[in-house]
């Protein structure tokens, strides 16, 4: 399968070890990325927050460009930004006009006919009966707690992926690898998002809320798909564990780590080691 | 059902706002339901439910200046679970951005513009964010409003640990059309609305 890559900031800033598991495991299963040539910022918050016309043309010619280098689908593992790029690009769908004014913008012709896929799609897409032929290392000690987040599944009219209260998608790929999952409450709720820099204390109060109630739950790790929502769990648990007073200890996967360590990749070789949060016995 | 607003008043925020959200202010009938599902109403000063109702009643510049449209995460849950489809995560963004042009942001509430604008501003400069360039820029731009050397030197113990991880790039990446990126921010930036 050969398919554009959209990596976006993150995965080649500081969650670059998200990037490192994803390439592996899907080298693996025969997925050829090829990153789309000079992609540029979707805008994220900033964007919506401050100016909807660039809200709409910065990943606008992101699809533009993944549509003049011949591609047909492309794969936005950061929920943000694959949430932005199906906005602009339903946008656009639905309204000629726009789509002339946004392709001047841009100066390239957007005709917003990519597929654009969320890592699970893309894993969903493999199927889960190969993924599981593919198993070398079941991961038999893992009690998950899938952790969704806002983007993967909100707004729905725009992402149009699982059910946005009760999503399953995740659960059933980790059971597939051998994992157990836990029944829990905080799956679609908000870590703080973009907010680490400019409000910690959201981010504290929010994913702290998280952590607790996989805990709760019988987690022993929480397995999630978005590189901010990685930062505010992971990154941020030693600062979450010193202002509540409590110990959490909880290692926080990407998908990618999950699947890789089930196809029988080391830690290492996932960018694992790279996380804040050792894991314990995962 | 629906419910009483006030007469429409020709300084109003209220086509602005519903232009830029794509949505419908007074279909809004005061359930409350994006309130109780949001993360931060707890927080706020006025949660979404007050806010649309602020916006029915004629008190745009109430809901300009309220604290909660900088608090708010843009999580969608709101808009997800509004019975009567008003883009309430919409209706935020259009908020923020007009109070961010009329420069109604309190001081409190500019950390976050500030942080916002920096962001914008590297992606304007490099295509791609430089994530130090853009804790740089926020911090000396907070410094500058007043914000303590607490606030200044806050993160800096995580610069080492993120190296430590190799998970900084210290040059950071650029888009090399970076020409046409100046002139998609120029045309964004005039008035018009899309």
């Amino acid at each position: 399968m050969n398919l554009a890559y959209y990596p976006g900031c993150a995965l080649h800033g500081s969650s670059n070890d998200y990037e490192q598991s994803l390439r592996a495991c899907l080298a693996t299963l025969d997925v050829q990325l090829k990153e789309i040539d000079d992609w540029i910022c979707c805008g994220a918050t900033a964007a919506h927050s401050l100016n909807q016309k660039l809200a709409v043309a910065l990943p606008a010619r992101n699809l533009a460009l993944a549509e003049n280098q011949g591609f047909r689908e492309m794969l936005a593992p950061c929920p943000m930004c694959s949430m932005q790029l199906l906005k602009a690009r339903k946008a656009i769908a639905g309204d000629q006009a726009l789509r002339r004014s946004v392709s001047e913008i841009v100066e390239l012709e957007v005709r917003g006919e990519t597929q654009v896929l969320n890592l699970i799609q893309l894993f969903e897409s493999i199927g889960l009966d190969r993924l599981k032929a593919a198993v070398k290392a079941p991961l038999s000690s893992l009690r998950a707690a899938c952790y969704y987040g806002c983007l993967l599944t909100r707004p729905p009219e725009v992402v149009e992926f699982d059910d946005f209260e009760q999503p399953r998608s995740m659960e059933k790929i980790l059971e597939a690898l051998g994992a157990k999952t836990v029944d829990w409450n905080y799956r679609t709720e908000c870590c703080g998002a973009g907010m680490t820099m400019a409000s910690e204390q959201t981010v504290l109060e929010l994913s702290h809320k998280i952590l607790s109630n996989a805990a709760t739950h019988g987690a022993n790790c929480l397995v999630v798909a978005c590189p901010m929502c990685h930062v505010n769990l992971d990154m941020k648990q030693a600062n979450i564990e010193r202002h509540y007073g409590v110990k959490h200890a909880m290692p926080v996967y990407y998908l990618s780590d999950a699947v890789g360590l089930a196809l029988g990749f080391k830690p290492e070789a996932l960018g694992v080691d790279r996380h804040f949060v050792c894991s314990a016995g995962g | 059902m629906s419910v009483e607003t006030a007469v429409s008043d020709p300084a109003s925020i209220v086509p602005q706002v519903e232009s830029l959200a794509h949505t419908q202010i007074r279909d809004c009938y005061q359930c409350g339901k994006c309130t109780a599902g949001c993360p931060m109403a707890a927080a706020m000063d006025s949660p979404p439910t007050r806010l649309i109702r602020l916006l029915q009643l004629g008190h745009g510049e109430a809901a300009l200046r309220a604290q909660s449209i900088w608090q708010c995460v843009s999580c969608q849950t709101c808009a997800t679970r509004c019975p009567k489809s008003v883009d309430c995560a919409g209706v935020m963004d259009a908020l923020r951005q007009i109070s961010a042009e009329r420069g109604v942001a309190t001081p409190a509430q500019q950390c976050v513009v500030l942080f916002q604008k920096a962001f914008l501003n590297n992606i304007r400069r490099n295509g791609r964010l430089n994530e130090l360039e853009l804790i740089a820029e926020f911090k000396l731009s907070t410094f500058l409003r007043g914000r303590s050397i607490s606030f200044l030197l806050k993160d800096a113990t995580l610069a080492p640990e993120l190296m430590k991880r190799k998970k900084f790039h210290l040059a950071g990446e650029k888009a090399r059309n970076r020409a046409v990126l100046a002139r998609i921010f120029a045309r964004c930036m005039d008035k018009s609305r899309l």
